[in-house]
């Protein structure tokens, strides 16, 4: 779970870089930007509820 | 650019000097936070980090890093050219000593030991010193000046102004990304790596409060750090921003409202939520305002800078409560909030609270989606891989008798009566 959440993590970026190129207009790229932090923050909760699942002293 | 070619060098230099308070600042701060079992390993630990990390950036590091207008890579994508790394020659071979690029280097050898410090302190009392050596030169060779290329030398987030018409580009004068955000990321690894300190989270009820031994090396700590943060955000000021020398006063008064106004704020939520206010959760407000200062220092009014930093401090106790209890994150030293959190917030502010040309929040955002959505999942990557080399967790029986006498031999308090410890399972 924790993988598929840093890849939720690189999506998002790949999707930031993809709204700078392909959106011309400023409203439209910013939006994208916040979607693809959101898709960031999925993905981060994702990989911290991995951790929390497996949580312990680590012995 | 220009501005920065021609502050005088001696001046910045002497700025430069001053930087390294701020890793001997947060050095104590590890040390005092951490059990008395574990301080003299803390200590010398941030030492060899700081000298692995001077070796590996000095070899490698800067040849990667470079600075504006230096030899560097670029790819088209896009109908677009990605200035993404220098070429710059390895063990510092081409550096022009009496133009500012030579401060900039001796700014970065000392940076990324500051960055490197903050991972260092999370996994404190866990952490085999080796592995935490051998993370440094990674992070150090690799990771810092690969980003840092990115956004301070003239890579293609600094470029996103003149590429996307994105304001001035990606702001980040005093290293909230490239030290603070950078290194709290490596701290939330080093911590999903090293797992918690044992009984720190026992099987039914909240997770265990282990305290810090020397609340006074915290403190200490951070008046320390104040003086090493002026000068970081001065001299990043003036080489990475263009600020003119001779108006840095703003910078430094920015500095210290930050930090007042986050130490301030964290002592008033503490003091609301415990009856009385926490002399540790206190220090890292401090902290991170300084972190989040790193941003909006030499860009900002006095007035946003001081919100700033009440935004920070407020929120910090917060996100370091959520982290412990609802993440299970065991981090000693608190860097992943102090550091990675108050840094993003200082990046955020930084687009939000100026007035900037149309499109500089946005600019701010794709270095924060590039941080939390590259350089994250990279660092976990990397790690992971050096984990199955030199494994980062200590052996059980170090945990047990600490750090210090595991690795060391020796304690930091050789006189100091050895006393049970209500932590461990008997």
């Amino acid at each position: 779970m924790k993988l598929i959440g840093l890849g939720l993590l690189f999506s998002g970026w790949i999707l930031a870089v993809l709204a700078l190129v392909l959106l011309p207009l400023p409203r439209e790229r910013a939006a994208f930007v916040v979607a693809a932090l959101a898709v960031e923050g999925l993905g981060l909760g994702l990989a911290m509820r991995a951790h929390r699942a497996y949580a312990g002293d680590g012995q | 650019m220009n501005a920065a070619m021609a502050a005088p060098p001696l001046f910045c230099l002497l700025l430069v000097l001053l930087v390294p308070l701020a890793p001997a600042g947060l050095a104590l701060l590890n040390a005092g936070l951490n059990r008395s079992r574990s301080a003299a390993q803390a200590l010398l630990g941030s030492l060899c980090v700081m000298a692995v990390a001077a070796i590996a950036y000095s070899v490698v590091g800067w040849s990667l890093e470079g600075f504006a207008g230096g030899a560097s890579h670029s790819i088209l994508v896009g109908g677009v050219s990605w200035n993404w790394i220098a070429t710059r020659a390895l063990f510092l071979r081409d550096v022009r000593w009496t133009e500012p690029e030579a401060c900039a280097a001796t700014l970065q050898i000392f940076a990324v030991g500051l960055a490197a410090m903050i991972p260092w302190g999370s996994g404190a009392e866990r952490w085999r010193l080796g592995s935490g050596c051998a993370a440094t030169a990674l992070l150090a060779a690799v990771l810092y000046p690969i980003f840092g290329h990115w956004v301070w030398g003239g890579g293609w987030l600094a470029q996103l102004g003149t590429t996307f018409h994105l304001g001035n580009g990606f702001a980040d004068p005093g290293g909230a990304a490239t030290i603070q955000v950078l290194g709290g990321f490596a701290a939330l690894v080093v911590v999903w790596i090293v797992r918690a300190r044992r009984g720190k989270f026992p099987e039914t009820g909240p997770p265990a409060a282990i305290p810090a031994h020397h609340i006074v090396y915290v403190l200490f700590g951070c008046m320390t750090a104040l003086v090493g943060w002026f000068a970081l955000n001065a001299a990043g000021a003036i080489l990475f921003a263009g600020a003119d020398s001779a108006a840095l006063a703003k910078t430094v008064v920015n500095t210290i409202l930050c930090a007042s106004g986050s130490l301030l704020a964290a002592l008033i939520v503490t003091r609301m939520r415990f009856g009385k206010p926490d002399a540790s959760l206190c220090a890292n407000g401090w902290i991170a305002g300084l972190a989040a200062s790193s941003a909006v220092a030499a860009l900002v009014s006095p007035g946003a800078a001081l919100f700033t930093g009440v935004v920070a401090g407020a929120l910090l106790p917060l996100v370091i409560e959520f982290l412990e209890v609802r993440c299970r994150l065991d981090d000693p030293s608190g860097g992943i909030a102090v550091h990675g959190f108050a840094g993003l917030w200082g990046l955020l502010a930084g687009g939000l609270l100026r007035h900037t040309p149309q499109g500089q929040f946005v600019a701010q955002l794709v270095g924060v989606a590039t941080l939390a959505g590259l350089v994250l999942p990279v660092t976990y990557v990397l790690y992971r891989l050096l984990n199955r080399i030199a494994p980062f967790r200590t052996h059980p029986e170090g945990e047990r008798i600490g750090m210090d006498l595991h690795e060391l031999g020796a304690g930091a308090y050789p006189e100091f009566v050895t006393h049970s410890d209500e932590f461990l399972p008997r």
